[in-house]
């Protein structure tokens, strides 16, 4: 069986709101704007081994160094700001410097949506792993520490994946199945029932999904 | 950025509702009862209202076999079907919680006479 190849587009989050559904309920949705992507460069697997489309979205009047200039000005397009690649579009051949928008959406009903997370950090235990934390008073010494960190002698070494403090956030992360509420081409706008990873402003990559 | 929620929430700002605090009001709610959908009717005074774009929200009391109630609905959902005025009150805050305090006769708010001249 051929992998189904799903639609993808580049975005950005643009905040959340609320809204009430066709049944009434009162719904959290983010607002993201989705498009238009400039085709930057077109991947086969003659040429480099596999099928993708280069993309660009969000045009900047920022200088984004001497070689994507020279990338940009090959297919004459302005300079942008976010750019990824794609698979191919199914039983579409796109070429460079053509546009990709929300139309390519149109009767997807469920998004996964891939963004960087909102970073917190060099966070403790407790908050990066749920950790429990020690009684605050009596003299207590472990107050929101981490705790034991294994036995003795034996085996005389920490196991590895042991939970412990370090950078918590800042990560890839992909939120699936996410209801798709209006998908509007002509504004760029995608609405989706649901939070996505990151802060407003954010890049985000949106795929159907499975 | 912040446009765009903002002119998707101004959107949504479907509904009109004409009354105002101290008003004694009829709100009209959709409700589903098992299969079937009815309309049932909530009266009372309006308490409060919190003005907040599409999550704006008015606050309806009354007394029920001796005991207050309240009900906050929001104001643009689509479960209210209308709210009628049946009598126009003059009250001089814009919270009524006041009357949470009272019982009996002190629960009434005064009713707005309007001046003929001025209509």
């Amino acid at each position: 069986m051929a992998r189904r190849i799903r639609k993808t587009i580049l975005g950005k989050k643009l905040g959340m709101s609320q809204m009430f559904d066709e049944s009434g309920t009162w719904v959290p949705v983010t607002l993201i704007e989705a498009g238009p992507c400039t085709v930057l460069q077109v991947k086969s697997v003659d040429s480099d081994g596999y099928d993708a489309i280069q993309v660009g979205f969000d045009v900047t009047h920022k200088d984004t160094g001497k070689p994507m200039e020279g990338h940009f000005a090959k297919v004459g397009a302005p300079a942008q700001r976010y750019v990824r690649e794609i698979p191919p579009i199914d039983g579409q051949e796109v070429e460079p410097g053509q546009a990709i928008d929300l139309s390519l959406f149109e009767g997807v009903k469920q998004v996964d949506v891939q963004g960087t997370s909102k970073g917190k950090g060099f966070a403790g235990t407790v908050k990066r792993w749920n950790h429990s934390i020690g009684p605050k008073s009596h003299g207590s010494k472990s107050k929101r520490s981490i705790g034991s960190t294994g036995m003795m002698q034996d085996p005389g070494r920490v196991i590895k994946g042991k939970k412990m403090p370090g950078q918590m956030g800042s990560d890839k992360v992909k939120v699936r199945n996410l209801k798709v509420i209006q998908a509007d081409a002509e504004k760029n706008l995608l609405i989706v029932r649901g939070a996505v990873p990151g802060a407003t402003g954010c890049y985000l990559t949106v795929e159907e999904s499975l | 950025m912040a446009r765009a929620i903002e002119d998707f929430e101004s959107a949504q700002e479907s509904k009109e509702h004409d009354f105002e605090i101290g008003d004694t009001v009829d709100v009209y709610v959709r409700i589903v009862e098992g299969e079937k959908e009815r309309v049932q009717i909530f009266n009372g005074t309006v308490i409060a209202r919190k003005k907040a774009g599409q999550r704006s929200a008015f606050t309806v009391r009354r007394i029920v076999a001796g005991e207050g109630v309240e009900r906050t609905f929001p104001f643009h959902s689509p479960w209210i079907e209308k709210v009628d005025v049946k009598r126009r009150g003059r009250v001089r805050r814009a919270k009524l919680y006041y009357l949470r305090d009272r019982v009996g006769k002190a629960t009434r708010v005064r009713e707005k006479v309007i001046n003929r001249k001025s209509d």
